[in-house]
């Protein structure tokens, strides 16, 4: 454990307002180590993401050892320790929609923008991710751009609508 | 606590309620290979080499954290887990990058004593030769990625020994790997106690201590009985 | 890989359904499931709500409603009074939107549901209320029979009566495994403790092709809160837990919603219907992996840590979540329970065949022409489920094969088509029933490119913790990497058999264990596509790019 028993509460990393909605919910899990979890999507939520200034604060204020916050934030998938960019283009990896073509529109959006999945243009416009079945199976294949869902695509329909952006 | 009896590769033998397969087993003198097991540590059964047949059952059980039961039927060596068992080390081998030659650890690494055991000679599968990296940045030990099989030893022996839980494993597959903390170069870590019992345990090279010939190295092995007062706990 | 969630629906403001004071002649069922809404089925509702005002219609509902099946055909609106559905109404489609309207002023128009061929051969249990009810109004729940069951259960029945019940409907796990729910609730409920004991719901669906318990929990999330509570009072447990996926956030929007307007009712929580028992239900937001639906993984995670199962036993029914005993079921299970309880088992038990009996939800996908969300009873053949409720093939398309069970699963050629769709037979075949996620291919799709497909997710989604499969899943998809590419001998082939061998029987879970299954299925019944990539540089789909092997001896990638 990092923290002794007696030790002060921890104290926010950076100085901004935005800590307060994380202690609010870190206070009302009653700060035990089964809450990273918890605490962790309420972070994400807040900031976009989880750098290692948060994820160190988490440590202290709910006693969990720094490598195994680490290691949970990295073994779930949802979970970023970059910021995002503006704009989200969500390609549907599901089964329905691999089937129906998804490789090949992924392939194109990586051409276009030159990224890989789970990674964001260099200007910080775009952040290509992928996703296993959206529920829009029928309308397979499937992407989201923006929160927007749009189905039966091609290529060419999301490198259109991506350009558009 | 009651005695149950049993059969182990055809020869009767006994033990407690709740003991292990592997620990009745080792009592009379069976071998069974194992990995991830250390005694004295909590079992995670992730290795799968001891995985043992139990007559009328179809699926294979881990010795190491299947109970025995009152008339049981265990077979430790067939051809199916002798190849079974010799497909992990295989893969173990293939994953990173083992180059026993220029390792510390060569002749007193279990990871070769298990490629003498299960005897395996060469390999089919591709080595899928990933980037690892040394971090050589603590004062007295080191780890090389390079040689690591992910047993958690050192991971369970810093948590649960020395209450200290430097390390942990983060990502998840083959990406998986060792992190001290925040996976901050060990050598700024301030929980790690410098205590080293991780480096006794670790069955390979991958974690090591500077400066010692391969000779010296050799001998830390009776070190670890010294763990066994913690007997008993499981996961 | 990051993986991203589905958005919730309407950023802005949303507008109220319409719900007359006085009695209601007509109401409109606006579906407002993934499907639906990714064709803009909100915007269609607001249409409707202002076309029916400016009418004038006075005694005229308009309402949200969760999944109405038909996916394949939407946006769907549904008027349960005339029993007609409109199809294809779009978002500014004057006629479709009007016709409607026409519909819910006394005309005709839309087709008939009972007499529809995808929606005859379903028997609805588990999917009885969805698309009848709004799943954001617990009075709506209520109005058709809700918490009856519940209530039935707790004042006049002994726990010991409950658990017998489900144990005579011969219900079995709907989360894939097919264990019997009776037998799995009787362990729990002997299991003594005096420090408590939970109920998990499990609704972390990661196969990749399915969302039938997405569906289920948007749009009847207190059908399955109900089922908790009755099974809490089955087994001894006052505390339950709902695992939900971060990606379905409109699915943990409603349980929310539902949990709060259910205890303001005091339906749950404490003295439900004013007798000793108590029982109250937390969310539990997963994170994006797929390993946590194993049981030991999803402990795991509820406890705050990294999601990696265990070796079982103990099984959780004796030490589960903190060491209680858990019983854990799938969304589908206990959303089953209600009706059970309510009608009882005999009623239940008399739908289905052989040793499986009730109910199954499939989302039906792929090549067929009626995509959706269907209920049917077990022992259907796959052909009634493909070509009388699918309706067939698109365009005529040639059927291949239809994939059952997702990346633990197989595929089914056509010389099975009569099969019955039941545990055993499905088992017997070299599939599972999975969770119930049901895809159709035609002859454009590669089998081998399929089965590639799968192993990817494995190796992506296996925990790292056991060698078989992080490593074993990694190396057969370079195999199989190999194949596609036209690089593969038949010794490499060889060489995937054995790796598919040693992982199913020394994996730690059931994922490593399930992740052969397509590999191996697809290698019975689709073994020449196998070998017409390795023997003659062919992908016969034309799916796969064959690389020239003359460049590939020259980089030393393959044997010469
Ligand atoms: C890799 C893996 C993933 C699983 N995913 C799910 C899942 O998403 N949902 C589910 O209900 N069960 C899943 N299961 C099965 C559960 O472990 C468990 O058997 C099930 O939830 C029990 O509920 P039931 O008896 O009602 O089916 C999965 C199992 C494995 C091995
Ligand atoms: S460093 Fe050594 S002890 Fe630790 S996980 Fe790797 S091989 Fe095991
Ligand atoms: S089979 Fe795969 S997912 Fe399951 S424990 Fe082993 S590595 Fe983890
Ligand atoms: S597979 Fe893409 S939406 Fe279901
Ligand atoms: S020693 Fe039993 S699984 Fe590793």
């Amino acid at each position: 454990m990092t923290v002794a028993a007696d030790a002060p509460p921890a104290s926010p990393p950076r100085d901004d307002k935005r800590w307060r909605q994380v202690d609010v919910r870190i206070r009302r899990l009653g700060a035990r180590p089964d809450a990273l979890i918890e605490v962790l999507h309420t972070v994400q939520e807040v900031f976009g993401y989880l750098d290692d200034d948060a994820l160190s604060y988490v440590s202290e204020a709910l006693s969990v050892p720094p490598s195994r916050v680490l290691g949970v934030a990295t073994f779930y998938s949802h979970f970023v320790r970059k910021p995002q960019g503006e704009h989200t283009c969500v390609v549907c990896m599901g089964t329905a929609c691999y089937i129906n073509g998804a490789g090949a529109i992924l392939n194109r959006i990586h051409d276009t923008l030159g990224i890989d999945a789970g990674a964001t243009t260099s200007d910080g416009r775009i952040s290509l991710l992928r996703a296993r079945c959206l529920g829009a199976c029928s309308m397979a294949p499937a992407v989201v751009i923006d929160d927007e869902v749009h189905g039966r695509l091609s290529p060419d329909a999301v490198q259109h609508m991506l350009e558009a952006l | 606590m009651s005695v149950l009896t049993l059969t182990i590769e055809g020869r009767d033998v006994a033990g407690q309620t709740g003991h292990t397969i592997l620990q009745v087993a080792r009592e009379n003198g069976i071998p069974i290979p194992t990995l991830c097991h250390l005694q004295g540590l909590s079992d995670v059964g992730a290795c799968r080499l001891c995985v043992v047949e139990v007559e009328g059952q179809r699926k294979l059980f881990p010795a190491c954290v299947t109970t025995i039961d009152e008339g049981m039927k265990v077979t430790v060596n067939s051809e199916r887990l002798a190849a079974h068992r010799r497909r992990i080390v295989e893969l173990l081998f293939t994953e990173r990058n083992h180059i026993c030659s220029v390792c510390i650890a060569d002749r007193n690494c279990e990871l070769q004593d298990l490629a003498v055991a299960v005897g395996l000679t060469h390999f089919e599968l591709p080595l899928l030769s990933p980037q690892a990296v040394v971090d050589a940045t603590h004062e007295r030990f080191g780890i090389d990625h390079n040689r690591c099989v992910l047993c958690t030893r050192c991971v369970r022996v810093c948590d649960e020994i020395e209450g200290a839980h430097t390390w942990d494993v983060m990502g998840r597959g083959t990406e998986a790997r060792l992190i001290t903390d925040l996976g901050i170069p060990w050598g700024d870590s301030n929980t790690c106690t410098s205590c080293g019992k991780c480096v006794q345990v670790c069955p390979t090279g991958a974690l090591f201590e500077k400066g010692r010939s391969v000779a010296e190295a050799r001998h830390r092995r009776p070190y670890l009985p010294y763990l066994v007062a913690h007997e008993g706990r499981t996961r | 890989m990051t993986e991203a969630g589905t958005p919730t629906p309407a950023r802005r403001r949303r507008q109220d359904p319409l719900i007359p004071a006085g009695p209601v002649r007509a109401s409109a069922h606006v579906c407002m499931a993934a499907g639906c809404l990714s064709m803009q089925a909100d915007t269609v509702f607001d249409s409707l709500c202002e076309r029916v005002t400016a009418r004038g219609l006075t005694d005229v509902a308009v309402k949200r409603v969760g999944c109405l099946g038909l996916c394949a055909a939407g946006p769907l609106v549904a008027v349960p009074e005339t029993g007609r559905l409109f199809d294809r109404v779009a978002a500014g489609d004057d006629a479709a939107l009007d016709g409607v309207v026409d519909g819910l002023a006394g005309g005709e128009g839309g087709r008939p549901i009972a007499t529809d061929p995808f929606f005859s051969h379903q028997v609805k249990v588990v999917l009885e209320h969805c698309g009848q009810i709004d799943p954001e109004r617990v009075e709506d729940y209520v109005a058709v029979g809700g918490y009856e069951s519940l209530t039935k259960a707790v004042t006049t029945m002994t726990p010991a009566e409950v658990l017998g019940e489900v144990t005579r409907s011969g219900i079995r796990g709907r989360g894939g495994a097919g264990y019997p729910t009776g037998l799995k609730w009787t362990t729990v409920a002997k299991t003594d403790s005096p420090h408590g004991k939970y109920v998990v719901c499990n609704g972390d669906e990661g196969d990749p092709g399915a969302f039938m318990d997405r569906s289920v929990l948007e749009s009847s999330p207190q059908q399955v809160l109900e089922g908790m509570a009755i099974a809490g009072y089955a087994v001894g447990a006052n505390h339950g837990y709902v695992y939900v996926r971060a990606e379905y956030p409109l699915a943990v929007k409603r349980l929310t919603t539902a949990i709060r307007q259910a205890e303001h009712a005091g339906l749950l929580g404490p003295r439900i219907a004013d007798t000793s028992f108590g029982f109250d239900v937390e969310i539990r937001i997963g994170a994006g992996a797929f390993v946590c639906g194993e049981e030991t993984a999803l402990i795991a995670s509820i406890e705050g840590g990294r999601g990696t199962p265990r070796p079982r036993p103990p099984y959780p029914a004796a030490s589960g979540l903190w060491g209680k005993p858990t019983l854990i079921n799938n969304v589908e299970t206990l959303a089953s329970i209600p009706t059970i309880i309510g009608r009882g088992a005999e009623w239940y038990s008399a739908i289905g065949s052989g040793k499986s009996l009730g109910t199954k939800v499939f989302a039906l996908a792929g090549s067929v022409v009626n995509t959706g969300l269907i209920e049917v009873p077990l022992g259907l053949t796959l052909r009634e489920i493909v070509f009388e409720i699918g309706g067939g093939l698109p365009g005529g398309g040639k059927f291949k094969a239809v994939q059952t069970g997702g990346p633990s699963g197989g595929c089914m050629p056509e010389s099975l088509l009569d099969m019955a769709v039941d545990y055993e037979s499905l088992a017997q075949a070299g599939s599972i029933m999975g969770s119930g996620g049901m895809i159709v291919m035609d002859d454009g799709t590669c089998m081998v490119d399929v089965a590639k497909f799968f192993m990817d997710f494995c190796r992506e989604e296996s925990c790292g913790k056991c060698i078989p499969c992080r490593v074993g899943t990694t190396q057969m998809y370079g195999l199989l990497d190999r194949i596609t590419r036209g690089l593969a001998s038949r010794d490499e082939l060889a060489e995937l058999e054995s790796l598919a061998g040693m992982v199913r029987d020394t994996s730690l879970c059931g994922l490593g264990q399930g992740s052969p299954n397509p590999v191996v299925s697809t290698l019975r019944y689709f073994r020449d596509e196998y070998m017409a990539h390795i023997d003659d540089h062919l992908c016969p789909a034309g799916v796969c790019k064959m690389e020239p092997r003359e460049a590939a001896l020259a980089a030393g990638e393959v044997a010469p």
